[in-house]
């Protein structure tokens, strides 16, 4: 992971050998005690089974916090993230690199790189129909079925995400098998070539015998949603799905994504860093910021009407057909590093609005409409 | 199609690997005869010094080497041994006076017996163990299993063949310092023969285990622990797998590749004979044999024994390259 680079001396955030070992003793210590917490042999139900606070919501993150443990120190990825994800509609969740977009994601899925990564605060739940999971909590082998079957997630990584030692074919019949174990090896075959020619792979029994490497990365990609989708699962987390794709690859891939989202009326949880994606594709948007979240909406919201200094910001810095601009517009600044951060907006270095108050703690959300709100001192007291 | 082109491939590496072996005999024979032992002067200063010789130290000299073909210069010698040798005629061994292939199928059996026992005991040993280690990285096992390794790695065999030889054979007395078989051996059954041969190959099997396993289970480990961090693995999670199957079957599948290769590649390296672990212990395997006839000067042992461990080197490069293409499809292709 990116965020886990070593640090060089030269580093302004050099520290001590003796230092470090001390955060290691003491992340060894926090760390040891959530794991012990989530090995015991028997977790009983009552710690992961909660209610939806929407039944009409398929995920509610709630003040979600996934803390990196690392020897620097410790990397506070999602801090705070709240936001819903409805039934049968599309998220978009949008941010630089290292906003914490993916780990997010990757926390709905437990996948986040124990043991130095932990949800430390906070729920996901995740509708189970009549009950809801608190998904940090429940035990691995109930993640296990959720994991593919309920949830699935589809990578940025196509060139690599698949095993390159097995076949298409057994590939995608394992996540079938393993989610419906009442069919036979003909049913299950019979439906990873229905997925494979529902993805648009023309030449379905071929490619089911072929080997990731001699498919482009177009091929693989929908290979790997076909197997997101192979379980009509509820949930559809598609982390930058287009990015390693070129644009008329692009296009395809989201076509084939909306439509195939329509078939089995599942939500989708859109990641990525490409706005017109957004445009395109999701109902909300999540707009998030070193690890919070600073601006929610509807997508017309966000476009039309966008409140957060860094939300105009990105606005301003996308190319817009027919407009004539000199210099495309860029936030000036870096993300700011994520090690052992202060309690104010984080934004503020690089805010070309920046006032007074916000040298103080980190400002409450606003509400701006029922479905819009922003985290920025400018709009306090509008409302 | 895909056969025809590695069928190419294997015959193309046969041809290159004649042109190499020739190289590889003419180097070792101007060795062979640039070196400070003899054997045909010892011989001729015995002979001389014989009580009744009437032939001078230098008279014996020029006999024998007329007998031995070491009259001319290194260049006609050596076209003389391979003139024969390409007919398959080794000629016979001047320091066991039996033919260079009758001595060597005298003894291979046991250097195979040993190596492959040791062989097997090293990948039964080593693979496991990588994979723990690399499975729990960081943790009080992989700690453990690393500091083993790198003992492994770091004593030299005559250290640890010293070692166990004083633990085993001196304080604790449960086996023998050196040799093949026991002082009883001649009045024993067949069955009791054959376990006393066995228990003469403890230590050296230990030996060589010991001293092979630790890099064979670093190199599963590095291996383990770059495949477990690959994108596929985290697909495999996501596709809800349990942790076994996605360590034992997406992850080892894919650690396999490098391993196969390499054990693929030691294949013919079975029979050349541990010279060090043999001689230590006095079993009368190939390196040992070997060792005895160079220190004789016995050129045409050594030149046998020599091309016959090129031929083993070359052999376990091809495998090796075969071995990659049946295990990783990304290889068959090209």
């Amino acid at each position: 992971m990116a965020i886990l680079g070593k640090k060089g001396k030269k580093d302004s955030n050099y520290l001590s050998a003796k230092e470090s070992r001390r955060i290691s003793r003491e992340n060894r210590k926090i760390t040891d005690a959530i794991e012990k917490q989530r090995n015991r042999k028997h977790i009983p139900r009552e710690e992961y089974v909660t209610k939806m606070r929407d039944p009409n919501n398929i995920v509610e993150f709630d003040n979600l916090h996934t803390y990196f443990f690392t020897d620097i120190g410790t990397v506070k990825s999602v801090d705070g993230v709240s936001f819903d994800i409805p039934k049968g509609k599309t998220v978009g969740v949008v941010g630089e690199s290292g906003c914490g977009k993916s780990v997010t994601s990757l926390s709905l899925m437990q996948l986040v790189q124990r043991p130095q990564g932990q949800v430390v605060e906070g729920e996901i739940r995740l509708n189970m129909g009549e009950e809801a999971y608190n998904i940090p909590k429940v035990p691995i082998r109930e993640m296990q079925k959720i994991r593919g079957n309920k949830v699935s997630m589809i990578f940025q990584e196509p060139m690599t995400s698949l095993n390159p030692v097995f076949r298409i074919g057994a590939q995608v019949d394992e996540i079938i098998a393993l989610h419906n174990k009442e069919m036979s090896k003909e049913e299950v075959k019979a439906r990873t070539i229905e997925m494979l020619e529902m993805v648009g792979i023309a030449n379905s029994e071929g490619v089911y015998n072929m080997y990731p490497h001699e498919l482009s990365g177009g091929m693989r990609q929908r290979i790997m949603i076909a197997m997101g989708l192979a379980c009509s699962p509820q949930l559809i987390i598609a982390d930058e799905p287009t990015t390693a794709l070129d644009v008329t690859i692009q296009a395809q891939i989201l076509d084939l994504l909306r439509n195939l989202k329509d078939q089995i009326n599942s939500s989708i949880m859109l990641i990525t860093h490409d706005l017109g994606v957004i445009a395109e594709m999701a109902d909300y948007v999540v707009v998030m910021y070193a690890g919070r979240v600073i601006e929610k909406g509807t997508v017309h919201e966000i476009f039309k009407d966008p409140r957060h200094p860094y939300t105009i910001g990105l606005m301003n810095s996308k190319p817009v057909v027919g407009r004539k601009v000199d210099r495309l517009y860029s936030i000036p600044g870096n993300v700011p590093n994520p090690v052992d951060m202060p309690d104010y907006c984080y934004f503020r270095d690089r805010c070309d609005q920046c006032t007074a108050k916000c040298d103080g703690a980190y400002p409450a959300e606003i509400r701006i409409s029922p479905t819009h709100s922003v985290s920025c001192y400018l709009y306090e007291g509008e409302v | 199609m895909r056969d025809n082109k590695l069928l190419k491939f294997i015959v193309k590496r046969l041809l290159l690997s004649v042109v190499i072996l020739f190289f590889v005999a003419m180097i070792i024979y101007g060795i062979m005869r640039c070196m400070p032992t003899s054997f045909v002067e010892e011989m001729a200063r015995q002979r001389a010094t014989r009580p009744g010789s009437n032939l001078s130290y230098q008279d014996w000299l020029d006999r024998l080497n007329a007998v031995y073909h070491l009259d001319g210069n290194p260049v006609t010698g050596f076209f003389g041994w391979l003139s024969q040798a390409i007919r398959g005629n080794f000629g016979d061994s001047w320091a066991y006076n039996i033919p260079v292939t009758e001595k060597f199928g005298q003894v291979i059996g046991y250097s195979f017996a040993l190596g492959a026992v040791s062989f097997i005991l090293q990948l039964v040993i080593a693979i496991p163990l990588g994979i723990l280690a690399a499975k729990k990285q960081y943790s009080k096992t992989d700690y453990a299993i690393s500091v083993f390794a790198l003992l492994g790695i770091s004593l030299p065999t005559f250290f640890l063949a010293t070692l166990l030889k004083w633990v085993f054979s001196i304080k604790l007395g449960w086996f023998d310092l050196f040799g093949m078989v026991d002082r009883m051996h001649q009045s024993m059954t067949p069955i009791e023969q054959f376990f006393d041969i066995v228990k003469h190959f403890v230590l050296p099997t230990v030996t060589l285990t010991l001293v092979s396993v630790g890099s064979m289970m670093r190199y599963t480990r590095t291996n383990m622990l770059e495949v477990l961090n690959s994108d596929f693995i985290r697909t495999a999670r996501a596709k809800g797998l349990s942790e076994k199957r996605v360590i034992n079957y997406h992850a080892f599948r894919n650690t396999l590749i490098p391993i196969v290769t390499i054990v693929g590649g030691s294949l013919p390296g079975l029979f050349s004979g541990a010279q060090i672990t043999e001689t230590l212990f006095q079993i009368e395997g190939i390196g040992y044999t070997s060792y005895q006839a160079m220190i004789k000067g016995d050129i045409p042992f050594s030149m046998f024994y020599m091309l016959f461990i090129a031929i083993l080197t070359l052999l376990g490069t091809l495998l090796a390259d075969i071995m990659y293409a049946v295990v990783d499809p990304r290889v068959r292709v090209n």
